[in-house]
């Protein structure tokens, strides 16, 4: 086991253990914690992969302005305690049945892939962010801007949708 | 150097457990958190296979998911303001208006 495996493992535990704490935590707000704590770890696991502007926008935008988004909403709306419904028995059979069949189509595909992937020798010495700032203002300049219009929108959508209407 | 198919496992599994968490929660909130970590599960993926191909689109690519993602959260936090200031409930099983 070399370095970079064992830093991997711990990374993806801390990953999985958050994802699987969202889904048990009853409280929203504990929930959205555990969900800073996979992203925080899959940032982690960018810079292992050496992508580190990915992981440096990874914190800032999902770890700050996303998160504290999410937060902002939970408290302003004082979300408390989820009630537990049960599942209906009509759907619980079909549901389960479809996430056996999305698991195979998924576990068939890792498979698969593994053969097709052809791994290519890494440098590692050139900086991934020189890169990736060549190809967004050479290559993919349009949808770039085609983003700022994006963010334009759905800040009016979301301006107008949470506007309290005047009576 | 980790094998790419450790990050693709990862992120299968991160992936199958934000659509367990899509199902299972009742908490609209919740539901919309769960979407973000089927988000970052893809990134993860892509992230991988950028590497493993020596190619920096998939690196573009997860910028681009993490500009509509953050566009998303944004309108879909505004939907949620909304639903809870119209129906007094965050609970999904209660918002059955169109339910026949």
């Amino acid at each position: 086991m070399t370095a970079p495996i064992v830093v991997f493992f711990v990374l993806a535990a801390l990953a999985v253990i958050g994802a699987v704490s969202l889904i048990l935590q009853k409280h929203p707000i504990h929930s959205a914690l555990s969900l800073i704590v996979v992203m925080v770890a899959l940032a982690g696991l960018y810079l292992l992969l050496g992508a580190e502007f990915v992981a440096a926008v990874q914190i800032i935008v999902y770890g700050g302005a996303i998160m504290v988004l999410f937060v902002f909403v939970i408290m302003l709306l004082n979300a408390g305690v989820e009630e537990h419904i049960s599942v209906s028995k009509m759907a619980g059979a079909p549901g389960l049945l479809l996430v056996v069949a999305l698991a195979g189509v998924v576990a068939a595909t890792i498979a698969q892939s593994s053969e097709s992937v052809q791994i290519v020798p890494q440098t590692g010495e050139i900086s991934s962010t020189l890169g990736i700032s060549n190809m967004i203002f050479r290559e993919f300049v349009y949808p770039f801007e085609l983003t700022s219009f994006l963010i334009l929108v759905a800040v009016l959508g979301a301006t107008v949708l949470a506007q309290r209407e005047k009576s | 150097m980790v094998p790419t198919n450790y990050y693709v496992i990862l992120s299968a599994i991160l992936f199958g457990l934000g659509v367990f968490a899509f199902i299972f929660k009742r908490n609209i909130i919740t539901i919309f958190m769960s979407i973000e970590l089927m988000l970052n599960a893809v990134n993860l993926a892509f992230v991988a296979f950028s590497q493993a191909l020596g190619k920096l689109d998939g690196q573009v690519f997860v910028l681009f998911v993490i500009v509509v993602a953050a566009a998303e959260a944004a309108v879909g936090l505004g939907i949620i303001i909304l639903i809870a200031r119209n129906r007094q409930t965050l609970n999904v099983e209660r918002v059955d208006l169109l339910k026949l």
